[in-house]
């Protein structure tokens, strides 16, 4: 894209996400949305964030963690704090208030930032020790650490502990959260089709190779780790400040990781598009099936396990599988799928001990065994 | 020194309780190289086929060993048939996709069991028919329940029993022919079906002990309470070396210990983190855990 | 890029559109069914609460009908959400039974965490909310339009501790806390507050977490201090469990606890609850006839003992019903105006609305015996606020 282009496109961008802004929040003329579809989507719109920001480590890295509650927790705390405590302070700077548009946009970017700042530390700080390994260990380590954190917010006082964070200042809206999910879409897209993208699509190939022809697997996995998690950050600021949606450490627990998990298997693991369909449909279909649930409390979180379960036997690779949706299939370079030879080129590698190493890789969606 | 020894007692008695579930954990790992997230969920399961039974019984007002035998044989058995079929109709149709797909069929697994159990028993915690009458043995200033005792004891005899099963018998060699390469244990004329089947079948059945002891321990049963005991005992397992089943144990007391150590300290909120904590901190110095082999790759 | 814009703004203006409605006129008033939204932890850790909540709310509501309704013969049509007992859930419900439904009231949570996500929709849409049983302070300070039919957290905490004091003599206590529950945690507050303040010693607080299994780590800590007694002020599962460890140490110091007890699993405590007491919002044993009236229906509908959950959802249907008959209307502001000044006999004892939106009520103090398998709950005093 030229720079020209480039900048009609965030002006179109940002007054598009205004005006619907202002329709959002005021109405137009007789015309008002109703808060509840309204909450419906921007919980989308968060959940959009975070299902493409967990996509770039679990879908185009190849990686697979389970603790993306956790750096949304991070992210989200640190917001909210500085907001609650500095907001003030921030927005007399520049001679406003947190509550006109001028002082509350400011405290959201400040607070935005330093959300994504602690969640990118956090992100470095397990992703180091963790990514050295292979296989299943980050998952087992994302998921200790997003507990740890729980356990932590759980015996802060000042954040709430338990009650949840209900003293946040609700200074988020429709257009910071669509701003973000569109940021984060240009991001990890942008990511796809550069070097580092290709660069994680050879190690989600196959890791062992990747190393084989130089690349510093440990340094580009934790690269994109972090920028997964200080999306996950920016993710948890808005939830957290978002009207009635307080942080609370029950609801930023391992079954919120799962969550988003599902969000990117239902709509293809590795395509963005799909990772946006995918937290659309995760977020409004419980809602939808609220009807359902006063005949059958309960039951529709059975359903859900059970579409997931179904999901996985009979289309593993999710809606769209790793396509993305457009008004033409985008032609990623990194959808070129890694040849089956180069994946089978594994057969060769053994433990110390002689034993072979599990040559199903993390991903190999396109590979079937053989012994089948 | 009175307060010392307890607490050792007592970190020993719920490191039991981990090491119980971890050795099914690490066996179907050590096996399927799958995290076997509904592993927890049966656990749960065993404690309520358990619990119906015992109701069915009446052993509340009767209590007798006789009647705990029963019991926990029956739940072991409903459990073993619970791990076959998740094993037929869940985790075999995705065997040959990737390892994020076994994962995430897993994950879901445990789901449905846990919202499952919700609707099925109702969320309600129930409390566990007291099968064997509570006592408590006091030595000096040092209390032990004959249930902790037996969690201890059974621990240890199904660890050495599943040493047994995995090293000195003949579908022990074919479990393990099955874990170095399924492909050519295959070629080699190994039921490999019949053996993973037969590995969950297992992993299962010592599931359902492990939740008739602890309900009989901990009486309060309800549908969430394989969850956070479930990852705990993971940890247990990749802490003592995952596919290692002394590794299990050792990893189980392990934490029950320092948890338990914690727990006696001011820091005793922080108890939930422990686990998690180790494991981090295990993972840098040693990846394969403290009993596992080096998993150093070469090509 | 290209492709992607135009998908995602086609999407975000679909469903902008589709959310578009013509504005509300005044809360839909046209005569008929009164509709009443109750939201409450059905399932997910909370569940028994939810169920006990749902209970008692449905059976003041059919009540309310069968006797005539309300305004004139106008029935309640009771909108019943669940929310899985997650806060951000609760706040989904609750939007949705006031902007989508557009109940005239909301009645719940039981959790506080979860009153305090949902409150300030309430609050915004001027909404009435009545909880239940919510017992910390800070809910009903959300807004003018938020009311509860309990006491709150500072006056138990502090019933519980005069009563260690004074009656059981208990100089020397420790506090065992559920860092998990807000509840807990604010309880433990007011008991070490009060504790103190009469010349008793507390010992450092120590915590566990709803959930957890094995309390034996702490209460071997708490024993090698030698406490004359013990609080624990987390829910029935835990604190069933931490009195039978408690007492296969050898702990034979009287345990307290609060209304967080009451519950079916306390059963569970077995024998281990001799010597234990509770501070409790109503006693089913209470001869007034009204609470015997209550605890025969609910029996009789629902086959067991009603609990203080199920006792304070029916008292908030009551005192909802009662303030629409004085506000002759349904309007949110007026129903408001309304419940500020409720006054009226409930199951669990007078309902005198206060300036802080919540009601003055006095404790009873319960000794819990365990005999024949069941649990009783035995009459000891009753303590009056102030």
């Amino acid at each position: 894209m030229r720079p020209s282009r480039k900048l009609v496109f965030i002006v179109l961008a940002t007054a598009a996400l205004l005006g619907l802004n202002q329709i959002f929040e005021h109405g137009f003329g007789n015309f008002q949305v109703n808060p509840y579809y309204a909450r419906i989507i921007n919980l989308i719109g968060i959940n959009i964030t975070l299902a493409v920001s967990l996509n770039l480590i679990n879908g185009l890295a190849g990686q697979f963690s389970i603790g993306h509650a956790g750096f949304m927790a991070v992210g989200g705390y640190t917001a909210t704090y500085l907001t609650v405590y500095h907001g003030e302070r921030i927005a007399a700077a520049f001679g406003s208030t947190l509550h006109d548009g001028v002082g509350s946009s400011i405290a959201m970017i400040a607070s935005l930032g330093a959300g994504a700042l602690a969640a990118a530390i956090a992100g470095l700080m397990v992703g180091i020790p963790s990514l050295r390994l292979r296989g299943d260990y980050l998952a087992i380590v994302t998921l200790g650490f997003s507990e740890i954190i729980r356990v932590l917010i759980l015996n802060i006082p000042s954040v709430g502990g338990a009650t949840g964070f209900t003293d946040a200042i609700p200074i988020t809206n429709f257009f910071w959260i669509f701003a973000v999910a569109l940021l984060t879409i240009v991001i990890v897209r942008n990511i796809a089709t550069s070097t580092f993208g290709r660069v994680l699509a050879t190690i989600r190939g196959d890791e062992i190779a990747a190393e084989a022809i130089g690349i510093n697997t440990t340094r580009y996995k934790v690269l994109a780790f972090v920028i997964s998690a200080a999306l996950a950050g920016v993710a948890g600021g808005l939830s957290g400040q978002l009207f009635a949606n307080p942080l609370n450490p029950q609801n930023l627990n391992f079954v919120k990781s799962i969550e988003v998990i599902v969000m990117i298997v239902l709509g293809g693991i590795g395509s963005i598009t799909g990772a946006a369909l995918g937290a659309t449909i995760v977020t409004i279909l419980p809602e939808a099936l609220r009807t359902f649930d006063q005949q059958f409390p309960g039951l529709r979180m059975v359903v859900y396990a059970l579409l997931l379960v179904l999901l996985m036997i009979f289309r593993p690779q999710g809606l769209l599988g790793r396509r993305e949706l457009g008004w033409r299939w985008l032609r990623v370079p990194n959808r070129t799928r890694i040849p089956v030879a180069l994946t089978d080129a594994t057969d060769a590698v053994q433990h110390t001990d002689g034993r072979p190493v599990d040559r199903r890789s993390m991903l190999g969606d396109e590979r079937e065994d053989e012994d089948q | 020194m009175d307060t010392f020894l307890q607490q050792l007692i007592n970190g020993l008695s719920l490191g039991a309780i981990y090491a119980l579930i971890a050795l099914g954990y690490t066996m179907v790992y050590g096996v399927l190289r799958l995290i076997n997230f509904a592993h927890g969920d049966v656990y749960m399961l065993g404690a309520f086929a358990g619990y119906f039974i015992a109701e069915a019984l009446n052993l509340d007002a009767h209590p007798s060993i006789f009647g705990a035998i029963v019991v926990t044989i029956g739940s072991m058995g409903a459990c073993a048939v619970v791990g076959i079929l998740i094993e037929r109709f869940a985790y075999r149709p995705v065997r040959h996709h990737s390892r994020l797909t076994s994962l995430i069929t897993a994950i879901g697994v445990s789901l449905l069991l846990e919202y499952g159990g919700q609707v099925v028993f109702g969320a309600t915690p129930r409390f566990f028919p007291q099968m064997i009458r509570s006592q408590t043995y006091s030595l000096g200033g040092v209390q032990i329940t004959n249930q902790s005792l037996l969690i201890i004891i059974v621990a240890v005899i199904v660890m050495f029993g599943l040493e047994f099963i995995v090293h000195r018998t003949r579908i022990g060699k074919a479990m393990r022919a099955t874990s170095y390469n399924l492909a050519v244990a295959k070629l080699m004329g190994i039921n490999t079906d019949f053996i993973i089947a037969f590995t969950f079948a297992l992993g299962s059945a010592l599931a359902a002990a492990g939740g008739v002891m602890v309900a009989l321990a901990i009486p309060r049963i309800d549908p969430l309470m394989g969850l956070m005991t479930g990852l705990k005992a993971f940890v247990a397992a990749v802490l003592g070396g995952i596919g290692n089943i002394p590794g299990a144990m050792i990893g189980g007391v392990l934490i029950g210990l320092m948890e338990t150590w914690l727990g006696a300290t001011a820091y005793s909120t922080y108890r939930d983190a422990v686990a998690f904590s180790v494991l981090i901190v295990i993972l840098l110095f040693r990846p394969s855990g403290i009993m596992g082999t080096s998993a150093t790759e070469k090509v | 890029m290209k492709p992607l814009v135009p998908v995602l703004f086609g999407a975000l203006v679909l469903a902008a559109g589709s959310a578009c409605e013509r504005r509300p006129g005044p809360a839909g008033d046209a005569g008929g069914e009164i509709l009443v939204g109750m939201y409450g932890s059905l399932t997910g850790d909370g569940a028994s609460f939810g169920q006990s909540s749902k209970e008692g709310t449905e059976l003041a509501v059919d009540e309310i009908n069968a006797a005539g309704g309300v305004l004139g013969g106008r029935k309640f049509k009771l909108l019943i959400e669940d929310d899985q007992s997650k806060p951000d859930e609760a706040s989904s419900a609750v939007t949705k039974l006031i902007t989508q439904d557009r109940v005239v009231a909301v009645l719940g949570e039981v959790a506080s965490r979860r009153s305090l996500a949902a409150a300030p929709i309430s609050q915004k849409y001027q909404i009435p909310m009545i909880s239940p049983s919510s017992t910390n302070e800070r809910v009903t300070q959300v807004g003018d339009y938020i009311f509860r039919v309990c006491f709150i957290d500072p006056f138990q905490g502090e019933v519980l501790a005069k009563f260690a004091f004074n009656d059981l003599k208990a100089r020397r206590v420790a506090v065992l806390k559920d860092i998990q529950q807000d509840y807990s945690v604010g309880l433990t507050e007011s008991i070490v507050r009060t504790f103190t303040a009469v010349g008793g010693q507390v010992l450092d607080p120590v915590s566990y977490s709803s959930g957890d299994a094995d309390f034996k780590a702490i209460l071997t800590q708490v024993r090698s201090q030698k406490p004359d007694a013990v609080f624990v002020t987390g829910y029935y599962p835990e604190a069933a469990i931490i009195t039978r460890q408690a007492r296969e140490l050898g702990m034979k110091m009287p345990i307290l606890g609060g209304d967080g007890w009451v519950g079916d699993a306390l059963k569970n405590g077995r024998e281990a609850l001799n010597n234990t007491y509770i501070s409790n919002h109503y006693s089913g044993d209470n001869p007034d006839p009204l609470v015997q009236t209550f605890v025969k229906t609910y029996h009789t509908r629902f086959g067991r003992e009603p609990d203080a959950i199920a006792a304070l959802a029916y008292d908030a249907v009551k005192v909802l019903s009662d303030a629409l008959t004085r506000a002759k209307s349904t309007e949110g502001p007026k129903v408001r105006d309304a419940l500020a000044t409720a006054d009226l006999a409930g199951v669990t004892g007078r309902l005198k609305m206060n300036a802080k939106r919540n009601v003055d009520k006095p404790a009873v103090i319960q000794e819990v015996t365990f005999a024949n398998g069941d649990v009783k709950f035995v009459y000891r005093a009753t303590i009056n606020p102030g």
